[in-house]
């Protein structure tokens, strides 16, 4: 049985706001089972008592002084938008006309 | 007069701060190198000759001292470089600027080296042949139809290919050492935290890690002592003393192992190797007896579940860090005409934007952490991971360094593993763990087989980094470089 279907693939795609083509779906699908059944044998291991690692670092709620620091200007912080407006971030439409 | 491209860093290093040679005839010589072969080998995206030119001048007037003066090194192009264009080999990212350098990048320039450019990769580091760079792949100067590695299969050519001594590298399941292990030069995976990734775009922020690579060991050992150490703008850096890895490269090259237990890994007999790269490993275990080292058979049994653990965290931390490329801030925008919501140009600016790999890993990452999925998935590759540690942990209450082939088979032809992701999976084999660990590997060459390079892996426990660099050192005594063939 397949790990994943062809639906399962389009809906992860809407929520990974990804326009994909229909042939990329029937790629994809094809793909994603086959790495899918590969790495399921992880639930093989006993591991009901063992606790988490999120990384390797061993430090937890790093702080620093309270003071303020040289940053980007808005211009810099600017400098690599698709579209910007009076010293903001411009984007498309996000209300429709009649809300 | 001697060819500069040929020297190492060290030597280099040397030459320009005795004044024998300057700091512009060598960025020059590796400029006309890159002019001469890069057409072919596709080790840069991006080659910077002003600027280099214009910090070679620098060191030439005196301006900047340091410990790497005057040497030229190439960066891969995953990593901020103010105003010099940075992609991660993406069309999402084509003709970004930004407006900062990554920490690892104002050392670099601290110590005085001078950037050439930036190297080709893998989209976003995802894949193990830079097949995946949306600008087409880099070339392996030991047979241009083979793959380079990857993801930092240009960092590593370049060096083959002596358009830089030196190039840095980031390796989040062995994007430094396997690359190094395929073209017959060094790369070296710090210990996680021990190099800074501010500055850095982020595929799987738990994993990552930026790092060295060279043609030899004390070159690598070298530019690691410059990029490493505490940064308090990345919070999983770790606050304590680099070790000595210049001068444990050092006494390594003096050929002395007496004593260093070298552990083998049971779990990872026979799995997969070609026989010409267990060949060549087992030689150069041999050569390590020679000098004194010992061998002691040790078992990890939980590292056959590596692999899987790495492809559900990497393509899970992925997944949310890809979220940040929404065409609002900065890159590509695609669809803006009016007729379009923000959510649908989102969607279209992603679609355009990201290749097949990093979108199959973003669709995996988002499976992985959804509901109904989170436990089985991506909980249970956090416990593993945990296991995985612990095998670490107590294979080095017996050993000093564990070793290994670096990565099953050699350079393989192009096309050779794209139909088919998980077959491309396989050449991260022998370097996940690590990764998994957060503790420091390297990739030291060993030998041939048919005529392509073999790489030998040594891994040490976390912050123990100098331990790797005496045992690569004295092998490379053992068994010297390896030059590819002139192109």
């Amino acid at each position: 049985m397949a790990a994943i279907s062809r639906e399962e693939v389009a809906h992860l795609a809407r929520l990974s706001r990804l326009a994909v083509t229909e042939e990329e779906l029937d790629r994809f699908a094809g793909q994603l089972d086959v790495i899918l059944q590969s790495v399921a044998r992880i639930g093989d291991v006993a591991a009901d008592d063992i606790p988490p690692t999120s990384h390797s670092v061993p430090l937890t709620n790093v702080y620093r002084d309270d003071v303020p620091q040289p940053s980007l200007t808005q211009e810099q912080a600017l400098s690599g938008a698709p579209d910007a407006y009076e010293g903001r971030f411009r984007v498309p439409r996000i209300l429709d006309e009649e809300d | 007069m001697t060819d500069l491209t040929r020297m190492t860093a060290a030597q280099l290093a040397s030459a320009i701060a005795s004044k024998e040679a300057s700091a512009v005839e060598v960025t020059t010589a590796h400029l006309d190198r890159i002019d001469a072969v890069d057409e072919r080998v596709h080790a840069f995206l991006h080659v910077d000759r002003e600027g280099a030119l214009a910090a070679a001048e620098r060191v030439d007037r005196g301006e900047v001292t340091g410990p790497l003066a005057g040497v030229p090194i190439a960066v891969k192009d995953v990593i901020a470089t103010k105003g010099v264009p940075t992609t991660a080999a993406s069309k999402i990212l084509e003709g970004w600027r930004p407006p900062y350098d990554a920490t690892l990048v104002e050392r670099l320039r601290a110590a005085g080296t001078v950037m050439l450019g930036k190297t080709n990769m893998d989209e976003f580091a995802m894949g193990s042949s830079t097949e995946y760079s949306a600008y087409g792949p880099t070339n392996n100067p030991w047979d241009l139809g083979r793959i380079p590695g990857g993801s930092g299969g240009g960092s590593a050519a370049a060096l083959a290919a002596y358009e830089a001594p030196l190039a840095i590298g980031t390796d989040t399941g062995g994007s430094i050492r396997q690359p190094g292990a395929v073209t017959g030069t060094v790369g070296a995976k710090p210990t996680y935290g021990g190099t800074s990734r501010y500055g850095l775009i982020a595929f799987s922020s738990s994993l990552d890690t930026p790092g060295p690579c060279a043609r030899t060991v004390e070159d690598a050992a070298l530019l690691h002592s410059v990029i490493a150490g505490h940064d308090p703008r990345d919070s999983t850096s770790i606050p304590q003393p680099v070790p000595d890895v210049v001068a444990a490269a050092r006494r390594g090259g003096s050929g002395d192992l007496a004593g260093v237990k070298l552990g083998l890994v049971k779990e990872f007999a026979g799995d997969g190797s070609e026989p010409g790269v267990l060949a060549a490993f087992h030689e150069s275990l041999e050569a390590l007896v020679k000098l004194g080292a010992e061998v002691v058979e040790v078992s990890c049994p939980h590292f056959q579940y590596a692999l899987p653990a790495y492809y559900l965290i990497a393509p899970s931390e992925a997944s949310s860090n890809l979220a940040r490329f929404d065409g609002v801030r900065y890159g590509l925008r695609t669809g803006d005409d009016g007729k379009h919501s923000l959510e649908e140009v989102m969607s279209l600016t992603r679609e355009a934007g990201f290749g097949p790999e990093v979108k199959r890993r973003i669709i995996l990452g988002t499976y992985a952490l959804s509901s109904g999925y989170y436990d089985a998935y991506y909980g249970q590759a956090q416990k593993v991971r945990t296991l995985i540690t612990r095998d670490f942990e107590s294979a080095f209450e017996k050993v000093d360094v564990l070793v290994s082939p670096t990565t099953p088979f050699v350079a393989f032809p192009f096309g050779s593993r794209t139909s088919d992701p998980y077959q491309m999976y396989l050449a991260d084999l022998f370097t996940i763990p690590t990764n998994l660990y957060g503790g420091p590997a390297i990739s030291v060459p060993c030998g041939l087989s048919e005529g392509l390079p073999v790489g030998f892996q040594v891994m040490a426990p976390t912050m123990a980094d100098d331990r790797m660099y005496r045992v690569a050192a004295a092998l490379e005594s053992a068994v010297g470089t390896f030059t590819p063939p002139a192109l």
